[in-house]
C-alpha cells in the first residue's frame, strides 16, 4: 500500500519502511509537491515557517536495527524514539556520548522525540564539550534524497574515510537534504557515578575563567556551565566531574584546589547532579513564560561575556551559558525582530552565530533564524541543497529563503 | 607495479607547458617554483612509492593568496592542481599527474594563534601534526590525533585524509578535532568554513572537507581543538595464546564500562618483526599481543590497570607486562609505532587500512591468513583493536612484478572481506589511487553519485586531484545529469 493512502488526503505521509519512504519521496518529487520533513514533530516551531504542501514523518519507520555493546556501536530505524534507544542502552551500561537535549520543554511540544531528529538538528547536550557534538557520534545514515533514490554513507564501524563524509553533510541540516532511514551510532559506557563542583557569586566573565581552568585542567571536566543573576538568586558555577568512584572522588579534590582562586565550592553528588544537568541542557531555566523568544548563541567561551553584556545593555534578557562559555542560551521580548538585530550585533566580529529557536512564525518569517551565510558558502549551501534535492521538494526555506 | 590507472594525460596542457610555467613565475618568488626534472622528481610519488608520476610544475606558496592566485590561474589556464602536504599517504593521495601541477603546502608551516582559555589554537596547513602538540605542550596542552607519521605528516594532509592514529579510541579522529579552515576553492575564491565556535552554522560543510581527499578545495588554515593533557598515561602489555582470547579480552573490557585511551593488536608476525626492531621487550612466545594504555593520576592508572589486568586473566591471558618507568612505556609504543618502518626493513610490503565490526575479528585473521597464502605471500597484522581498523602489512618482493601483482591483488581480497562483514575499504589512510576502483564494492552507484553530486558543488570541472576516490569510469559531472 502506498504510503500515501493511509489516513486521508491530507494526512502526513507515513511510511513504514524504506521502500515506502523512496516511494512516497520519488512521487513528492515526481509531482514537485513540497514536503515538510519531520520525525516526532517535535521541533517542528525551529527554523523560518515552511512552504510545504504536505508533512513525512519517519515515526513509524521504528526499531533498532543493530546494537553491539562490546563493538559500542547502535543503529536504529530514523523514527525510533530517543528514549527507547536511551533505555536499550542503559540496559547494557551504555549511553549517546552526546547527551541530547530534549526540546520539548523549551518549545512546549508534546510528541516523542525520534533519533532521525536528534541528527536532523545535531542534537547535542552538556557533554559535548568532551564528547563531541551528535555528528562526532554519528557513524552511519542511510537516507533517501530529493530525487527518490536511497543512499548510503558511512556504516556500523566507528573508524571510516572512504568517500565523501555525507553523514557529517546531512547532521543538522533540518529536513533539507534527505530523509533519513537509519542512523547508526558509536556509543560509550555510562560512568559509574558523577558529581558536580558548585562555585557561587561569580559575574559572567569570572565564571567563564572558572570553566576554562577547570576544562583546560586535566582533571576531565564533562560539562561546564554558568547560571547568572538573571536565572538564579546566586549566580552558579558548576563543573561535572564523571567515571568511576575513586576517580570522581580524587579529581573533585584536585578541581577544588585548582579553583580555589574562584572561592569555595560546594559538591553535588550524583543525584542532585543528574537533575541540574538535565535542566541545563534543556534550558528548562528559560522555558517560562512561554512567550519570550529564545536564541542559541555558539561562539568561543573567551568572547560569550562581552557580547551578553552588551545584549543586557540594550534589551531585558535572561541568559546562561553551557560547554563552558561556548554555548549561550537567551530570553528576549518577543516583539518587533524578537532581539534580531540586538543580539546579532552584540556578537559581530567574534566569529559567533546566533539561532532563533523560539519565536512566533510571524517574526520567524522575517528574521533570520539561522545566522545568514557569508556570500560563498551561501553559494556552496544553495549547491549542496540542490545536489540532494534539485527540486526544493525538502522543508524548503526551512534554514534559508530560497534554500 | 602498474595496475592502477591513471587517466591519460592531456596533451594539449603539456603542449602548453613553458606557458603554464611563465603564468605561475609571474605569481610566486623563484625558490617557490619547482620546474627542473631533478628537483621535480622529488615530488614524482608519496608513500605508495610503487607508482609514481612527474608532475607538470610543483608551486610552494608562502601565503593564502599565493595559493588563491594559483589555483586562479590554473583554473583560467585548465590546469588540473594536486594538493600535497608532506606526501606521507599511504594511499597515494598525493601522487601528481604529468598534467598537474602539484601545490605544496609545506612552506607554509607557524602557528598563527593559541588560544589557551578556548582550547584552540590557528596553524598554517603545512605545519605537521607533531609540531602543534609540541607547541603547546609546555602548557600542559595537545593535538589528539597521532597518526604514525606525525613527526613529517602535516595537519592539512591529516584534514584531507581524515587521519586517525592510535589515541583516537578516546579522542576521536581529524574530524573531531578541527573547528575551522581557511580554504581556497579551486577557482581561487577564499573561504572560511567553521570557525572557533564548538557549533557552526548552516550545513557541515567543514565535515565535507575533512577527509574530502584534496578535492574540494586547498586548505591553507585550520584552527583545531587543543586538549589538556592528562595527568599521566602508561601502558600495559599482554600477551595471548590466541587471537580470539586477546579479542575476548578486548570486548569484555569495554563491556566492564572501561574505555583505555588506547588499545593495540599485534600478531606473531608483526611481535617478531617489532621486537627485532625496537627490543621493547615483547614476548616471542604468543600468538597475539594486546598493548593497553590508560591515562590520569598514577592511583587512577593503577585503579584502572587492575581491573583490566583482571579482566585479562579470566581470558587467559600468558604474559602481562605493566609498565614500570617512562623509558619503559617509550620501549611500549615505539615497538608498535615503527611497527611499518620494521617491517620495511624485512621486506617490501604494503600496508592496508580496511576496518571490520571488532567482533568478527577472529574470522577476518583466519580469512586474512589463508588469502594471502593462497597468493604465496606472507603477513603481518598490527590492529587497532577498540575501533576494529586493521593494518595487515603484505609482505613482497617489489623486484618482482609477479610477486607485487599478487600482493595487490591479496590486498584487494583482504578489504573486500572487511567490506563483506559489516566494514569499510579504509580506516584512517584514504582513498586515494589505491582504493578507488574498490569503491563499487562499499558503494552503490546511487551513493557514489550522491557524493560526486557534493563534489561537483565545489569542483564541477574534476580540476582537483582528479585521479583519486572515484572510480574513474562513470564520473559524475553536471554535464551527465542532462543527459
Amino acid at each position: 500500500m502506498d504510503a500515501g493512502e493511509r489516513g486521508g488526503v491530507s494526512a502526513a505521509l507515513l511510511p513504514r519502511d524504506e521502500a515506502e519512504l523512496v516511494a512516497a519521496v520519488a512521487a513528492a518529487a515526481a509531482a514537485g509537491t513540497p514536503l515538510a520533513l519531520e520525525g516526532g514533530g517535535t521541533k517542528a516551531g525551529i527554523g523560518r515557517p515552511a512552504q510545504a504542501e504536505r508533512s513525512l514523518s519517519t515515526r513509524e519507520l521504528t526499531g533498532i536495527t543493530l546494537y553491539e555493546p562490546s563493538e559500542m556501536v547502535i543503529g536504529a530505524r530514523s523514527g525510533t524514539p530517543v528514549a527507547l534507544v536511551e533505555a536499550t542502552l542503559a540496559e547494557r551500561g551504555q549511553m549517546l556520548p552526546f547527551e541530547p537535549m530534549d526540546y520539548r520543554p523549551l518549545l512546549g511540544s508534546e510528541a516523542e522525540p525520534t533519533m532521525g531528529g536528534v541528527v536532523g538538528a545535531n542534537l547535542s547536550g552538556p557533554r559535548r564539550v568532551v564528547a563531541g557534538a551528535c555528528r562526532d557520534s554519528l557513524i552511519g545514515v542511510r537516507m533517501v534524497n530529493g530525487r527518490g533514490e536511497a543512499v548510503t554513507s558511512g556504516g556500523r564501524v566507528m573508524k571510516n574515510v572512504t568517500g565523501l563524509d555525507l553523514v557529517k553533510g546531512v547532521c543538522g541540516s533540518w529536513g533539507t537534504l534527505a530523509a533519513f532511514s537509519e542512523v547508526t551510532f558509536k556509543v560509550l559506557p555510562t560512568p559509574e557515578t558523577s558529581a558536580t563542583l558548585v562555585l557561587h557569586g561569580l559575574d559572567d566573565a569570572r565564571a567563564i575563567k572558572a570553566l576554562s581552568a577547570g576544562l583546560g585542567s586535566p582533571f576531565e571536566v564533562s560539562a561546564a556551565a554558568h547560571l547568572p543573576g538573571t536565572v538564579e538568586r546566586v549566580p552558579k558555577t558548576l563543573l561535572r566531574l564523571e567515571g568511576f568512584a575513586d576517580s570522581v572522588a580524587y579529581r573533585a579534590g584536585r578541581l577544588r584546589a585548582l579553583l580555589a582562586p574562584y572561592g569555595s565550592s560546594a559538591l553535588l553528588e550524583a543525584a542532585q547532579s543528574a537533575v541540574l544537568w538535565r535542566s541545563i541542557r534543556d534550558v528548562t531555566f528559560l522555558a517560562e513564560p512561554r512567550g519570550e523568544a529564545i536564541w542559541r548563541v555558539s561562539v568561543a567561551p573567551s568572547r560569550a561575556a562581552a557580547g551578553v553584556a552588551a545584549i543586557l545593555d540594550a534589551a531585558p534578557a535572561r541568559h546562561l551559558y553551557d560547554w563552558g562559555g561556548g554555548l549561550v542560551w537567551l530570553a528576549l521580548p518577543a516583539a518587533g525582530d524578537a532581539g534580531a538585530a540586538v543580539v546579532r550585533a552584540a556578537f559581530a566580529g567574534t566569529g559567533a552565530h546566533a539561532t532563533l529557536v523560539r519565536a512566533p512564525a510571524e517574526i520567524r518569517a522575517v528574521v533570520d533564524v539561522f545566522e545568514p551565510p557569508a556570500a560563498p558558502v551561501r553559494r556552496l549551501t544553495a549547491g549542496i541543497k540542490a545536489s540532494f534535492d534539485p527540486r526544493g521538494i525538502f522543508n524548503p526555506g526551512r534554514m534559508y529563503a530560497g534554500i | 607495479m602498474s595496475a592502477i590507472q591513471f587517466p591519460a594525460p592531456d596533451a594539449s596542457i603539456l603542449s602548453r607547458r613553458a606557458e603554464i610555467v611563465a603564468a605561475l613565475a609571474r605569481l610566486v618568488a623563484p625558490e617557490s617554483l619547482v620546474t627542473s626534472e631533478d628537483e621535480l622528481r622529488a615530488f614524482e610519488t608519496d608513500a605508495l612509492t610503487a607508482y609514481r608520476r612527474m608532475p607538470l610544475a610543483v608551486v610552494l606558496p608562502s601565503t593564502t593568496e599565493e595559493v588563491a592566485a594559483v589555483l586562479r590561474a590554473c583554473h583560467a589556464m585548465g590546469v588540473n592542481v594536486v594538493p600535497r602536504g608532506a606526501g606521507t599517504s599511504l594511499c597515494g593521495g598525493a601522487i601528481p599527474q604529468e598534467d598537474a601541477v602539484v601545490l605544496g603546502l609545506g612552506k607554509m608551516n607557524r602557528v598563527l594563534d593559541v588560544g589557551f582559555a578556548d582550547r584552540t589554537m590557528r596553524v598554517q596547513a603545512g605545519i605537521t601534526n607533531l609540531s602543534i602538540s609540541a607547541a603547546v605542550g609546555a602548557e600542559g596542552f595537545f593535538y589528539a590525533p597521532d597518526p604514525s607519521s606525525q613527526l613529517a605528516c602535516t595537519i592539512g594532509g591529516n584534514i584531507a585524509m581524515n587521519s586517525g592514529g592510535a589515541h583516537c579510541l578516546k579522542y576521536g579522529v581529524t574530524t573531531n578535532n578541527i573547528l575551522g579552515v581557511r580554504m581556497v576553492l579551486v577557482d581561487g575564491t577564499i573561504v572560511d568554513i567553521g570557525g572557533d565556535a564548538m557549533d557552526a552554522p548552516g550545513y557541515d560543510l567543514l565535515g565535507l572537507v575533512v577527509g574530502s581527499e584534496g578535492q574540494l578545495g586547498v586548505v591553507t588554515e585550520a584552527t583545531v581543538r587543543i586538549l589538556p593533557l592528562a595527568e599521566g598515561a602508561r601502558p600495559v602489555l599482554f600477551g595471548f595464546d590466541t587471537s580470539e582470547q586477546a579479542g575476548a579480552a578486548v570486548a569484555a573490557i569495554i563491556g566492564a564500562g572501561i574505555v583505555p585511551v588506547a588499545m593495540e593488536f599485534m600478531d606473531k608476525p608483526a611481535i617478531e618483526i617489532c621486537e627485532a626492531f625496537a627490543k621493547a621487550g615483547y614476548p616471542l612466545d604468543v600468538e597475539a599481543l594486546l598493548i593497553i594504555e590508560v591515562e590520569g593520576s598514577d592511583a587512577e592508572m593503577d585503579a584502572a590497570l587492575a581491573r583490566i589486568v583482571a579482566i585479562a586473566r579470566e581470558h587467559g591471558v600468558r604474559t602481562v607486562r605493566e609498565s614500570k618507568s617512562a623509558m619503559e612505556t617509550a620501549a611500549i609504543w615505539k615497538g608498535r609505532k615503527s611497527a611499518f618502518g620494521a617491517t620495511g626493513r624485512v621486506a617490501d610490503y604494503i600496508c592496508m587500512d580496511g576496518t571490520i565490526p571488532t567482533g568478527q575479528l577472529p574470522l577476518v585473521l583466519r580469512r586474512m591468513d589463508e588469502i594471502v597464502k593462497s597468493y604465496g605471500l606472507r603477513v603481518a597484522n598490527v590492529f587497532h583493536a577498540g575501533d576494529g581498523n586493521l593494518h595487515p602489512l603484505i609482505m613482497y618482493d617489489v623486484n618482482d612484478p609477479e610477486e607485487a601483482r599478487k600482493a595487490e591483488d591479496a590486498g584487494n581480497d583482504i578489504l573486500k572481506l572487511c567490506v563483506e562483514v559489516g566494514g569499510c575499504l579504509t580506516g584512517e589512510h584514504g582513498v586515494g589511487i589505491e582504493k578507488r576502483d574498490l569503491m563499487r564494492h562499499q558503494f552503490t552507484q546511487a551513493d557514489l553519485d550522491q557524493q560526486m553530486r557534493v563534489r561537483a558543488v565545489f569542483d564541477h570541472g574534476w580540476r582537483l586531484n582528479p585521479a583519486k576516490v572515484f572510480p574513474l569510469d562513470g564520473r559524475w559531472t553536471p554535464a551527465s545529469e542532462a543527459a
